[in-house]
């Protein structure tokens, strides 16, 4: 276990210096830093200060250099766009995108599950046929498609629901903000939330579904059967536990489609989160900002998926890592 | 092999859904390679669009006009021959992806497969960070950075990512198929590493790669939606039902609903048709399921 992680940790340090380089390559090289800096009616004389101060006239592999240590001190530069510094605007929208992200994942979890095991304990009644069917369904529509579907119906038609923003917030502390706490939060969160979740919960539901139907056939399943248990005892503990551990592997893996569907959510509903941020700062060719985000993705994807694995390593006995 | 064939048949024959997705992939296939045919105008000629066509409702609503079956967005282009072009466009970017990606994967797949070592690990580790990133964050991000729009660079940009997806299920194919009786027979007989490859190993692996190859087409052509709608994804000078959506949700409060339900009925019911024949084919190939039959 011990070697396994190692490796694992050794491995994601070679991805993220990857990464770093890409990023460095996008700041560097694309698009002009020195006129964005210096703006678009600089002489040549200030574009040669420019130069100077931030080291853009020095050998790539110490430019290189220089900005990998920056970034490890969490200096990023400052965004062209704002002239604020690109880590704060970063870190500014974590809350939004975290609620908006865990809520959806709650929902996709429980609802995505409950149904999986609803439909592999008794999969000939109409009920399991038409939820399966529902489920192909839910794979088949692009989240961006469910968002505007649900603002149609929701919002414009029946005008219930608010189709934009993230409405009331409460502040806990310096820098949370939270949607939990306000009726109107709450209101704003569902019609995202439920589009995030949507997709997780169809694959999630497929998942368990198919888990289930392989472990009810199982040997110790029929023991446990004859052993005279109780239904729920046999679904939830015996069965269900075990088809856990994948699953849960699988959607901690996937934590990269998660982002990525938020970043389409948050454009959809307007939700002031990162998603929403990065997709401005690529029109705007905001280097600084695009920069920040990918390398914070980039070590928070990886931890999880480290994490992830590990989790699956110890928490399954047939697997054993040298 | 022809009672394996039959058998084949047989079964698709008696899965109502596995036909429907067969029909609906044939039709709408169909309908984009025939679209300059079908289509009734060519929503790209701007010759002959009208402003004062714009936003007309389908036909049989009371505003309707009949020489418009599905109404017209804002510029005055007929729907239904914007979604057939669209479809074009959807297809000719997932066949492409599906093609190129795949044989590459395939390819890398096949060697890393059969030959493990440092390749192996080289390209499973690069495969397990690629699919960690996810095919659509990838694609934005390429997408959104060099602002070149194009269909070839949407198709660059997709399968940057997506090869990894039959990389590794070839690998995991090989893998098997390299411990059977007969490769080892055709090394005894002396076979070089070629034709033991390409001759063996290559079309014994590839049943895997057919599902794949269902699903991932699906996938694509969402993910083609998905990068045309949020503006990074093909040029909008031409038709991508992605597009037809973003533009209509600018008239969502003006209740144009059939600016958005039109094109995205096609997206979803195409997908859907991919998706059934994809599930009814995996279930066909997989000798577990098959043996509890």
């Amino acid at each position: 276990m011990f070697t396994y992680l190692t490796r694992r940790l050794i491995q994601g340090v070679i991805v993220l210096l990857a990464v770093s380089f890409v990023c460095f390559i996008i700041f560097r090289y694309m698009g002009d830093p020195v006129i964005s800096m210096a703006g678009q009616y600089a002489t040549a004389a200030e574009r040669d200060e420019i130069r100077k101060i931030f080291g853009l006239d020095q050998p790539p592999y110490v430019q290189y250099w220089r900005f990998l240590t920056n970034a490890l001190h969490g200096n990023f530069g400052i965004s062209y766009e704002t002239r604020l510094p690109a880590l704060g605007l970063i870190l500014e929208r974590i809350p939004a995108s975290a609620e908006l992200a865990v809520s959806a994942m709650v929902f996709a979890f429980t609802v995505g599950v409950g149904l999986g095991v609803l439909v592999s304990v008794n999969p000939q009644a109409w009920l399991s046929r038409a939820i399966m069917a529902g489920s192909l369904g839910g794979i088949s529509i692009p989240t961006f498609l469910i968002g505007i579907l649900l603002i149609m119906v929701f919002a414009v038609q029946l005008g219930i629901l608010p189709p934009f923003g993230r409405g009331e917030t409460v502040k806990l502390g310096d820098w949370w903000s939270t949607n939990f706490l306000s009726l109107d939060g709450l209101e704003h969160l569902v019609l995202p939330a439920f589009t995030l979740g949507m997709y997780q919960l169809a694959v999630l539901l497929r998942l368990t579904r198919s888990g289930m139907r392989e472990v009810l056939t199982t040997e110790y399943i029929k023991t446990a059967w004859a052993k005279g248990l109780s239904p729920a005892r046999v679904v939830f503990k015996h069965a269900l536990r075990n088809v856990m551990i994948p699953v849960i592997t699988v959607a901690g893996l996937q934590f990269g489609d998660l982002i990525a569907f938020s970043l389409v959510t948050e454009t959809i509903f307007q939700w002031p989160g990162l998603g929403n941020l990065l997709l401005t700062s690529l029109y705007e060719s905001d280097q600084p900002v695009i920069v920040t985000y990918i390398s914070l993705v980039a070590v928070f994807i990886l931890t999880i998926n480290i994490v992830v694995d590990s989790l699956y390593a110890l928490l399954n006995p047939k697997i054993r890592y040298g | 092999m022809s009672r394996r064939k039959n058998r084949f048949l047989y079964d698709f024959l008696r899965d109502p859904a596995a036909i429907a997705g067969a029909v609906i992939m044939l039709v709408f296939t169909a309908a984009a390679v025939l679209a300059p045919l079908l289509a009734p105008q060519d929503p790209y000629d701007l010759e002959i669009l009208e402003l004062g066509d714009s936003l007309k409702p389908p036909a049989w609503e009371a505003d309707g006009d009949p020489q418009f079956l599905l109404g017209t967005d804002d510029q005055g282009r007929d729907i239904l021959s914007t979604i057939l072009y669209g479809l074009r466009t959807s297809l000719s970017v997932g066949f492409s992806v599906m093609l190129l990606a795949g044989s590459f994967g395939v390819l890398v797949g096949l060697l890393a497969g059969y030959y493990g070592g440092v390749l192996d690990a080289v390209t499973m580790r690069t495969a397990d960070t690629v699919f960690a990133f996810s095919t659509t964050l990838l694609a934005i991000l390429f997408l959104g950075l060099f602002k070149q729009s194009g269909v070839g660079i949407v198709i660059l940009a997709i399968c940057i990512a997506d090869w990894v997806r039959y990389a590794r299920t070839m690998r995991a194919s090989v893998l098997e198929v390299k411990e059977e009786a007969y490769i080892t027979a055709a090394k005894a007989t002396g076979a070089n590493d070629v034709h033991l490859l390409l001759v063996h190993l290559l079309p014994n692996a590839l049943p895997p790669i057919f599902v794949i190859m269902a699903v991932d087409l699906a996938a694509i052509i969402m993910l083609e939606a998905t990068l045309s709608f949020l503006g990074v994804g093909v040029p909008i000078t031409k038709p991508s039902l992605g597009m037809m959506i973003a533009s209509g949700k600018n008239y969502i409060y003006a209740g144009c609903w059939w600016l958005i339900v039109f094109p995205g009925a096609t997206l979803v019911l195409f997908v859907l048709g991919l998706n059934l024949f994809a599930d009814w084919l995996r279930e066909e190939l997989n000798p577990r399921i098959q043996r509890s039959r």
